[in-house]
């Protein structure tokens, strides 16, 4: 069901683990639907230099945090803001439609990442495009909790 | 095994099994000699005929039923489809009232629930936290306009083992007509439609070594209930279509088998289910066991891991060569967890890392020790990089 760039990310997951004093901090899901993820982020000068990942969730789950932090390092805040729910899935070479709030998710987590690091810094915050919600343009379910 | 070659362990025999050397070969020459309809006149016909005879026979024995209750089907859906809807359809100027249980296939659930659409009503007993129905419940439950009672024999998800005869009595004595999906129960349980009062009972061939396409609604004579296929003449006039005979030849002799020696059978099985269980709780902490733990089929486990979510259990397990099946909302489509986990009172976030091992006749002592090493790793790496995990380690120290 996963296309083979999934079950890489999803065995061989890139940046697990938390950073020590991160600039900025994401954590978006839910438990009850199935998926949290927390995105940690280390900010220099406007740009991203390392981020990394704690996931509960399912394989999309997880494979969408690592592809999600790999696309997000070494970009500026205003590159990585750019990074969408459909990068994250066209770079790990597509997903089920019923698994795409997971990419969702990852997209979820950049934005709180970065907009936590915002506010600490004292900036206006970037809106968020689907704030507390797993929606995604109507394809597959959305977790109602 | 040679070297290099990736091992296999079959631990999802509730989703189906292989189908048993002996119950092939019986099958086979119904595919390419005995391939007459039986319905014609020449003697091709005839040799199919007595063949089907002969299983409808080995089916009645097993269930301690009359040749003539057993109509055969093309599967488990099939036969609760026809018990479910041709109950209600027959008996729908008595009343429209249909009681079933929460825990239900979704063969009876989404039957249900298109009846429902119908205009019938539908109670749904709750269950307790092992999953079984109090049978007080089951009698407060019944109206005068009561007309079908429906529970599984034994659930799928959990493995746990209704009182079939009891509330199959409660049916009798307000004369309501009482099915049961029997699709889990054969080869595990000892029936007797009978002694356990049960007028009607669905089953399903390839759960127990036979093949996958053929099923059984064996009807107590005397039941009124409509047709669900209509068609040809074929099974008495009650369910049309020619039959699939050797399907029904590899139900019949798979059905024999597999209730030729249920003890010891289930003994066997047991002892390997319980050591395998043993094995996980001793080394796995925050795993809880659902469903009861003695009225539970012989060969499942149903354990929830605390902090990691199934189908991500279930992609490391087929890594490793281990099939098994989970609860978790991320296998089946929909984002709400398993509906039996729920009915249990399991909160959602533990549903989703439930997992299920459902052990079988080709299982051995190696398979138990592989998944006995396996497991944990697959466990302890997912919590690693789980969120949910943190703070929750036991035994080591976190000094850094």
């Amino acid at each position: 069901m996963y296309s083979d760039k999934v079950m890489d990310h999803f065995k061989h997951p890139r940046n697990v683990g938390e950073i020590e004093n991160a600039d900025g901090v994401g954590e978006v899901g839910n438990p009850v639907c199935g998926d949290i993820m927390n995105i940690y982020l280390k900010i220099e000068n406007n740009v991203i230099t390392d981020a990394k990942f704690k996931t509960f969730g399912c394989g999309a789950a997880i494979a969408s945090s690592s592809m999600a932090t790999e696309l997000v390092r070494g970009k500026t805040l205003e590159e990585a803001w750019e990074v969408s729910n459909k990068a994250v899935a066209e770079a790990l070479e597509g997903l089920p439609p019923i698994k795409m709030h997971c990419s969702v998710l990852a997209e979820e987590g950049i934005h709180k990442a970065i907009n936590a690091y915002r506010k600490k810094q004292g900036l206006p915050l970037w809106e968020e495009k689907n704030p507390h919600s797993h929606d995604e343009d109507g394809e597959g379910a959305t977790c109602q909790h | 095994m040679s070297m290099g070659e990736k091992r296999t362990v079959y631990m999802d025999h509730s989703a189906t099994t292989y189908v048993r050397k002996d119950v092939l070969d019986a099958m086979i020459p119904y595919f390419t000699e005995h391939f007459g309809n039986p319905s014609s006149i020449y003697h091709l016909a005839g040799d199919s005929k007595k063949a089907i005879d002969t299983a409808r026979a080995q089916a009645a024995k097993a269930l301690g039923a009359e040749p003539d209750e057993v109509y055969f089907t093309s599967c488990g859906s099939e036969s609760d489809n026809w018990a479910i809807k041709g109950i209600a359809y027959a008996n729908g100027k008595k009343g429209n009232h249909i009681i079933t249980t929460k825990i239900e296939h979704h063969a009876v659930i989404h039957t249900c629930e298109y009846l429902a659409k119908e205009g019938f009503e539908i109670t749904y007993l709750p269950v307790d936290k092992y999953g079984l129905v109090d049978p007080t419940e089951l009698e407060r439950a019944i109206t005068d306009k009561t007309i079908l009672i429906t529970i599984m024999y034994a659930n799928n998800e959990i493995g746990t083992i209704e009182p079939i005869a009891e509330l199959g009595a409660i049916a009798r004595k307000h004369r309501i007509p009482f099915h049961t999906d029997a699709v889990q129960a054969i080869g595990n349980v000892p029936i007797d439609v009978k002694a356990q009062n049960i007028d009607l009972l669905s089953l399903s061939a390839h759960k127990f070594y036979g093949p996958k396409g053929v099923g059984v609604l064996y009807i107590r004579k005397g039941t009124k209930i409509d047709n669900l296929i209509h068609g040809g003449g074929q099974e008495r006039r009650r369910r049309a279509g020619t039959e699939n005979i050797a399907g029904i030849v590899g139900l019949g002799k798979a059905i024999e088998l597999a209730t030729a020696d249920i003890e010891g059978h289930n003994k066997r099985i047991r002892a390997l289910r319980d050591r395998l269980l043993s094995g996980i709780m001793a080394k796995i902490p925050h795993a809880y066991l659902n469903g009861h733990p003695e009225k539970r089929l012989p060969g499942n486990i149903n354990i929830s891991f605390e902090f990691i979510e199934g189908e991500s259990m279930l992609l490391w397990l087929d890594d490793e060569g281990i099939c098994a099946s989970t609860g978790s909302a991320c296998t089946s489509g929909s984002l709400e967890p398993s509906h039996v986990l729920l009915a249990t009172g399991l909160p959602v976030e533990i549903s989703h890392g439930s997992l299920r091992l459902t052990l079988g006749d080709a299982n051995t002592d190696a398979d138990v020790d592989f998944v006995l090493e396996e497991l944990p790793k697959v466990v302890s790496r997912l919590r690693e990089m789980s969120p949910l995990y943190k703070g929750k380690k036991e035994g080591g120290c976190n000094v850094q």
